[in-house]
Formats: C-alpha cells, structure tokens, sequence
C-alpha cells in the first residue's frame, strides 16, 4: 500500500467523526470515540503493511515527504498514543460535560473526541516530513489544534488560563521558527532538506554565522516545543489546566514529533564536522540544563499531574543527552526506544490519573492516599507506572535510560552524566512520593465509593502495563523494528 | 526448567499468590522452605571436582546489545544462595501477626529473596543488576508502611541513598563493558572474568573507583555508611533480617565477582584508601557502636561495622583473605539475622529495645536470653562459630600480604583493625548484660512471656548453621576456596 494514503485515511476518518457528531443522539456521543479508536486501530494496522517502493518516486510531492523506516515508525507511535488519548477522553468525558456552557446532554463531546484524530494526520505528516515548508504546515497543523484542546473546559479557569498561555507562547515559538527557516533559505537558497545538505559543503565561510543563527532560531522554536529549559517556562501551568487527556497528549505526543524534527534537521547539518562542532555542545548544555531543571524542579510539586509536567521536562532533557549523543553509533535506536518507553509509562500514568481523579475529585497527590485501599489494581498500575519513569530494572524505563547513558558514555559527556545521576536520584525522590500517598497514607474520607473502571480503560491499562514490562525483560522485537 | 530459575520462581509466584489474597504466613512458609530445599539439593549436587559454572542455562535476549538472561552458579554463588534461603526461611518464621496489609508484607519480603538469589545467580551483567534494584522498592515499602520510629523519613533516606549507589554502580558496569576490546563485548561475567585473567581488559582508575564506591554504598562502606543503622533500626524485624543479613552482601559479591579477576593492579593501587576507609569501619563506627543506647541501633551499627573486616580481606587479595571474606559473608548473614530476629521478639514482648528500660529478661525468658547469648558470642567471633573462622581467616591473609618484618601498611591496618574484636565484644556482652541479667527494668513485666517453641525453631536453625560451619568450615570452603584458587602461590 502507498504509505501517502495513510494520513488521507486519518483525515477523512477525522471529518466522518466530525460529521456524525452533528447527527449523533445526545447520549451516543460515547460511539464517536469508539468508533475514532477502531478506526485508528484499523490504519495502525494498515501501517505494517505499507510499501514505500509503491511510491512514485519522480512525483513532486517527494521533495516534501518521505516514507523511511523512521517516519513509518513515529507515525505507529502517533496512531498508538491518539488511540490511547481517546481511551482517556471517554474516561474524561463526565468532566468536559460539566465545563461547557451548555446544558443539553453530551454538549461538546463529539468535537472533543474528532479533534485529537486531525491531531493525529498533522503529526503523522510531521514524521516523514523533509522539507521546512512542510515541516511547518504540520506543525501548524498540529499546534492549532491543541489551542483549541487545551482551552477546552470553558467554564474551568485553569483551561483558558492554559489556552491563553499556550496561544501566546506557541505562537512566539512559531515566530523564531519562521524567522529561522528564512535565515537558512535565505544562506542556502533552499528549504528541501535533502537539498541544504548538498548545499552546505560549498558554502562560503563567511554565511556559516548567518546559518548558526537560523539553526539557533530554529532550534529555540524546538526548545519550545519538546519543553526544553530554558524554554520550559510554560509547560507547567498548561500541563495542569488543560483537560488531562490533551495534558498527556501534549506531553507524549507533541514531544515526540518535535523531537523526529530535531532529529531530521540535525542530520542534515552534522554531516559538515564544522557544524557539528558547533552544534552538539549547545545541545549538550540544553540536555544537561533541562535533566537537572526538570528533576529538580519537580521535587516539592503536591499535585501530580504538575508533577508529570515536571516528569516530562525531565524526561526531554535524558532525550537530549541521547541527541547529543548522537555521534554513538547506537543513538538513534536509543532515543526511539527511549521515546516508546515514554509513550507506554507516560500515557499509564496519566489513563489511571484521569480515571482516580473523576472519583476523587481532583489530581492533587492527596486524592491518590490510600489508594492502594481503594482500587489495589490501579494502585499497582500507577506504581508500575512511576517506577518504569523512575528507571527500575525490569523495567521499559530502565533500559530507554539505560540505552542512553552507554551512548552518553561513548561521546564521553562525563559532565552530562554526573548531573544524569543527580537528575536520576532526584527523580526517584518524587516519583516514590506518588507510591508513598498510595501505599502509605490513610484515604481522607474511608467511606468513598468503590472507583469503577469501564472495560476499555481495564483492557488499555492491563496492556500497557504488559507492555512496560515485556519490554522491560525483552526488548528484542521492539528494537528489530526501530530503524 | 533450571533449577536456579525454579529458585527465583517459587518465591516471586508465591509473593504473587499472596498478593492475591491466599493465606499469606502458610504459603510464603512454603514457598521459602522449598526453595530452602532446592538451595540444599543444589550444594549437595554441585560438583566440586569441575568446579566453575554449573546448572547454566542460557536465553538470548537481543544478542545486538549482548543481553542474555543467564544464570549459573559457581561455589561463591551457591553458598549465598544458600544464605538468601536460609534467612528468607527464618524471616518468613518470626514475623509476627502483621495487622495491615499482610499479603503485601509477605510479598515484599519474597520480593527481595527473589532478587537477592536472582542477583547471586546471574551471569549477565544486566539481570546481576536489575535482581538486585529489584529489592529496592519493596524495602521502601516495607520501611515505609510497617516501619517504626521515624520511618517516613528513613525510608526515603535509604531508597535515596541506595538508589545514587546503585546508579554510580551501572555507570562503573558500563564503563566495564566499554573496556573490552569492541569485538569482544560481553555482558557475560564468565568471558569477562576470563578477559581480565587474560589482561584483555583495562579499565583503569576510574571505573575501578565506580564500582568500589557503587558498590561501597551498597555495602555501607564508610563514610557511606549512614543509612544502615538508622533502616535496620526502624524496618520490623524481618526486612532488616534480609536486607542485612542477604541483600547488602551483593555488594561485597560483586566485588568478588568482578574487581578480584578484572582490576587487580588498581586494587593495590587503592589499597591504601580502602585501608584507612575500612579502618573507619571497624574503628569510628566501633566506638560509634559502643555509645548507642537502644539495641536495634547497635546492631545496626555492629553490622555497619564488621563489613570493615570484609574489606581487608578484599584489599588482601590472597586465597586465605578472599576465602575468610567469602565465608564471612555467610557467618555474618546468619549472625545478623539471628539478632534481629531476636530483637524482633524482644520488642515485641517489652514494648522498647531501650537499654535503659531493660534488664533481667533472662528471668523471664530464659530462652530467649539463651539464644541471644549464643547470636551475641557468634557475633562477637567466639572460636565454634563459622565468625572466628572466618575472621582469623581475613586476619591472617591481610597480615601475610605485608612483608614480612616490615611492618607496613597491612600489617598496621591488621594490628589496628584487631582491636575492632574488643571492641565488639565489649558492645555486645553489655548489651547482653543489660537486657538479659541485673535488676529487673521497667519494662519487663511479670507476665511477660518466653518465645514459643514455634519463634524458637528460626532462630535455632541459624545457630545450628553457625555452629555446624564453625566447627567445620570446611563444609563451606570446599565450594569457596576453588572460586579463588588461581590466587594461591
């Protein structure tokens, strides 16, 4: 199959679910995320068996996409993770009715569940993105989307306050990257990447400083978008007030494209040593800046889904050591897997957040105590969950660190790694604090109802958490199938 | 299926069943004296006519990264599995009725057996280090839940610790796998540990000092050394059994397994720091020993304070020393196990472990005084118990590695490190003293009660293995001595 169909797939499934809405019944807005989520399934499905030679390889849109290994790959994780996100959605939906201004039943749902699949196409079309134009259209795409997502809850503070900041700072963001990509054309004369990369080595050396100065545009755009420090200022009060399922979409999601475009526009210019030379120190200091911002940071958060805000900046940061590290020859396996681990324990974490803090009433870290009293099998997944992130053995978390340190330590970044350690330690620190309130503390009201769990979200936890720890022990076939 | 799996299998299935809701006590008492069992079964099968790796089983897992999931055991290996059983067997007997929770109490402790005989039974770099972080969170739990004292605090402070010691430690493990020459890159300990012998490797200082600094937090080598005391202290009885009676001791197996064959030149090179480091051991933390006032923390301290002793047999680095260090690691399980269990009664039974309130129990349980006076006299090395052979054995190696009528560092540092022996004797016979005989304390009360048959039983066990190994270590160095034998002149 033409790996360009799959995006149409996901477009077109997009606008039906965006039509039906119009003619669902009140209570059957629920179907549309049901019938988003097979759907997905159906194109994820479809991506194993897609064909790249089936492209034409003269036509003009080549310039713009490509179908390698990598970008099948990011496009597997998109599908994956919207599939889960929508899983949190109709877990989520009582909260989304109860914020929209309207009284009529299942108000504002049907969009709630259509817009992550449109999400989904922008970061599909991100991942074989190959030309700057192309990178931009998408991630537009993408951005504009999550506006609307993340100030969702109208008549929830919190939400417009995130959507405002989240406007104003992405759109800041996607002024350094304009103002980047013109510096680079305006040096090279192209916006292909494939096409700068041939025009780099015959480049006068007097333009190298207008080039840095584009890629360091580009680059702080990026900052903005994989969160970064010192660009990470925004994450947390948008991860807290966005509805959950967007918070997990935004951290999981968004993250990872930003990263394939990192990845994608770095490989175009480390290939001149001189660049190079230039270049990786600077993600060095952002990697070391952001490990050590992120985990410490995070220590004294109260409410988790802030402190998962803390977690993911965190998180980046180990993902920059693997892209300064990029030189060892394993790098780039490392950072997938990296990234794939993420996707399993970060959207675990969140699924059974979404579903204790509807019962709970609120996601401080004092509605999770005792609840290994109240649902032992969520208790024993959300610890499953924090420990993957905290990187215990046996763990998916453990190795994606794992994996990446030993290329760190082939780059020999010792100072990296020393602040590494500190950011690990740290991190063990406020991970445990989630196990303690769920294992150690007394429940502040025992006469709680029992928390009910549909079936879907039963089924999407036991899976990830099978997965966390099949990939834990055996991350053989994972890794046959990272590029 | 090999029987090393079967081995971390019962007790991860049977924390499995508990979890679940069976009847914790009666299950986990089962699955522990199966595997004790099988642990027996095993010595009594090993050959030590071939010696080396025995019951190998190998399962590659992504052969690109060189992660195999092996086990095997050599003499070393099977005499501290013998240990983790033993004391997961006597641990599992003492604990008491739990009242929260107790499926989950079981569980952690066979959680940290799992991963204490996983970690010994390994032969791949990666799953020797994932058994053992294994452990880390049930400790954490069990401090933190059925914990006394300040026991938040301490369990953070100790998962911390361990945690930062068990990262530096994976970074010496990585440096250590980088030094091989590219093409032979083995996560397998046996190639790496022929590599070393062959000279093929060269890691230098710095990994070296990872691994002896990673592992030195594991093993609370001073100056690290302040979490111990304060988590045996405040974890109930049966966790501080195991982790002070088992899990520290993957520590000092690890540098047996991995420093000895790979980094002997930088062993001498350090020798010196590790001296006066361990010097800190038996000698600060010695009369840090003798001023405490509450028995859980003396012991801990005491624990704290005999791994000094493992060290100058490591730093001696003869068969005689290594052989006295590998026995010492059974000894010394054994004996701490017994006195926290013992301690575990005693609290139970008085409401306090304060010297200042105790006093005369022995006229009320006089077997319990017994068996504390038999724990106690293990501990302090009396000659019958496998402690004097081993520590004579360590003496005599670290002296014989000086020169002879030089009188350098070793031989001061032996000379020195005697006088931990008084001082450990004079700990424990006051303590024994002060809780067991004199006037009556305050709170020992008329109707407190002598252990049960039932309570007795764990404790005697560990005794016996004691006494058995003391009067004939032999039984023991059979299967540790070969392990080192490439050593002797």
């Amino acid at each position: 199959m033409n790996p360009l169909y799959l995006e149409v797939y996901v477009v077109v499934l997009g606008i039906v679910l965006l039509m039906a809405e119009a003619f669902a019944g009140a209570g059957h807005k629920r179907g549309i995320a049901y019938a988003g989520i097979l759907g997905l399934l159906g194109i994820l499905a479809a991506t194993f068996f897609v064909d790249p030679a089936a492209m034409n390889s003269a036509a003009p849109y080549m310039k713009f996409y490509r179908a390698d290994a990598l970008a099948i790959f990011l496009k597997q994780f998109a599908l994956l993770s919207t599939i889960i996100v929508l899983v949190m959605a109709v877990e989520y939906a009582p909260t989304v009715e109860a914020n929209m201004p309207s009284e009529r039943r299942g108000a504002g749902l049907g969009e709630f569940f259509a817009l992550p699949v449109l999400a989904c196409a922008g970061l599909m079309w991100m991942a074989s993105a190959v030309d700057f134009v192309m990178i931009f259209v998408s991630l537009e795409l993408v951005t504009i989307t999550f506006y609307v997502l993340v100030s969702y809850l109208r008549q929830s503070n919190a939400s417009l306050e995130a959507g405002a900041k989240y406007l104003v700072l992405g759109a800041l963001s996607t002024g350094f990257l304009v103002y980047g990509i013109t510096w680079v054309y305006g040096v090279t004369g192209h916006t292909n990447l494939a096409a700068i990369a041939e025009a780099l080595p015959g480049l006068d050396y007097a333009v190298v400083p207008a080039l840095l100065f584009g890629f360091g545009l580009v680059l702080v755009a990026l900052g903005f978008k994989v969160a970064a420090a010192p660009f990470q200022f925004w994450v947390p009060d948008v991860y807290q007030g966005a509805p959950t399922p967007v918070t997990a979409y935004l951290s999981v999601a968004s993250k990872a494209a930003g990263f394939i475009v990192l990845l994608r526009v770095l490989e175009t210019f480390v290939v001149i040593p001189d660049l190079q030379a230039k270049i990786l120190p600077v993600i060095a200091v952002l990697a070391g800046a952001t490990m050590f911002f992120g985990n410490l940071a995070a220590i004294p958060q109260s409410n988790l889904k802030r402190l998962l805000a803390y977690s993911s900046i965190g998180h980046a940061g180990y993902l920059l050591l693997g892209v300064a590290s990029i030189g060892a020859p394993f790098a780039g396996t490392a950072i997938l897997f990296y990234l794939a681990a993420y996707l399993l324990m970060t959207l675990l974490a969140f699924l059974v957040m979404t579903i204790v803090a509807q019962a709970a009433g609120g996601d401080d870290l004092s509605n999770f105590n005792g609840l290994n009293q109240r649902a032992p099998h969520l208790a024993f997944a959300l610890l499953l969950a924090m420990l993957s992130l905290a990187g215990i053995p046996l763990t998916a978390g453990f190795l994606g660190k794992l994996f990446i340190f030993e290329c760190a330590v082939q780059q020999q970044h010792y100072v990296l790694i020393a602040l590494g350690v500190v950011a690990v330690a740290a991190g063990f620190y406020f991970y445990l604090k989630v196990i303690r309130a769920m294992y150690w503390q007394q429940p502040a009201n025992p006469d709680v109802p029992e928390i009910e769990v549909s079936s879907l979200a039963k089924i999407t936890i036991a899976t990830l958490c099978a997965l966390i720890i099949w990939l834990g022990v055996y991350p053989a076939p994972l890794l046959a199938l990272l590029p | 299926m090999s029987p090393l799996l079967s081995l971390i299998l019962i007790p991860l299935v049977t924390a499995a069943f508990c979890m679940a809701g069976a009847a914790p006590r009666r299950i986990s008492l089962f699955g522990a004296g199966a595997n004790l069992l099988l642990s027996l079964y095993l010595l009594a099968s090993y050959n030590i006519g071939i010696g080396g790796f025995q019951f190998v089983s190998e399962n590659p897992l992504f052969p690109a990264y060189g992660i195999h999931f092996s086990l095997g055991a050599d003499g070393l290996s099977l005499v501290l599995i013998l240990l983790a059983t033993l004391v997961t067997f006597a641990a599992v007997w003492v604990t008491p009725k739990i009242e929260k929770f107790a499926g989950m109490f079981y569980a952690c402790l066979l959680f940290i057996s799992a991963g204490a005989i996983g970690a010994f039974s390994s032969i791949d770099l990666f799953f020797f280090y994932a058994f053992h972080e294994l452990a880390l969170i049930p400790t954490f739990l069990l401090i933190g839940i059925w914990g006394s004292g300040e026991r938040q605090r301490i369990a953070w402070k100790v998962t911390i610790y361990l945690a930062f010691g068990s990262f530096i430690l994976l970074l010496g493990l990585i440096g250590l796998w980088q030094a091989a020459p590219p093409e032979l890159r083995t996560l397998d300990i046996r190639l790496l540990q022929q590599l070393g012998y062959a000279g093929m490797m060269q890691p230098g200082p710095v990994v070296y000092l990872l691994l002896l600094f990673g592992f030195g937090i594991l093993i609370a080598l001073f100056p690290f050394h302040t979490w111990a005391p304060e988590a045996y202290a405040s974890a109930p009885a049966p966790a501080a059994m195991l982790h002070a009676g088992v899990l520290k001791k993957f520590g000092l197996y690890g540098l047996l397994r991995l420093a000895i064959p790979i980094f002997p030149a930088e062993i001498q090179q350090f020798a010196h720091l590790v001296l006066v480091l361990l010097l800190g051991n038996i000698l600060y933390v010695g009369f840090v020993t003798l001023a405490q006032k509450r028995l859980d923390l003396m012991l801990g301290y005491s624990s704290v304070m005999h791994m000094g002793y493992a060290f100058l047999g490591f730093v001696a680095l003869n068969q005689l020393g290594l052989g006295g260090m590998s026995l010492m690691l059974f000894a010394h399980g054994l004996t701490i196990a017994a006195l926290f269990a013992l301690s575990g009664e005693i609290s139970r039974r008085t409401g306090t472990l304060e010297f200042s309130q105790l006093g005369g129990l022995a006229g009320r349980a006089p077997q319990l005084g017994l068996l504390f006076g038999f724990a106690a006299m293990a501990s302090v090395g009396l000659p019958g118990f496998s402690t004097f052979a081993s520590e004579i054995m360590i003496f005599f190696g670290a002296f014989a590695r000086g020169t002879v009528g030089a009188f350098d560092w070793y031989q001061t540092c032996t000379a020195l490190a005697l006088w931990g022996v008084v001082i450990s004797a004079v700990y424990m016979l006051r303590a024994y003293r002060n809780i067991f005989w004199g006037s009556r304390g305050s709170a020992v009360k008329d109707d407190t009660e002598d252990v049960s048959s039932g309570e007795r039983w764990a404790v005697i066990i560990l005794i016996a293995g004691l006494l058995l190994t003391g009067f004939r270590p032999a039984i023991l160095l059979d299967y540790l001595n070969p392990v080192f034998a490439y050593l002797a002149p």
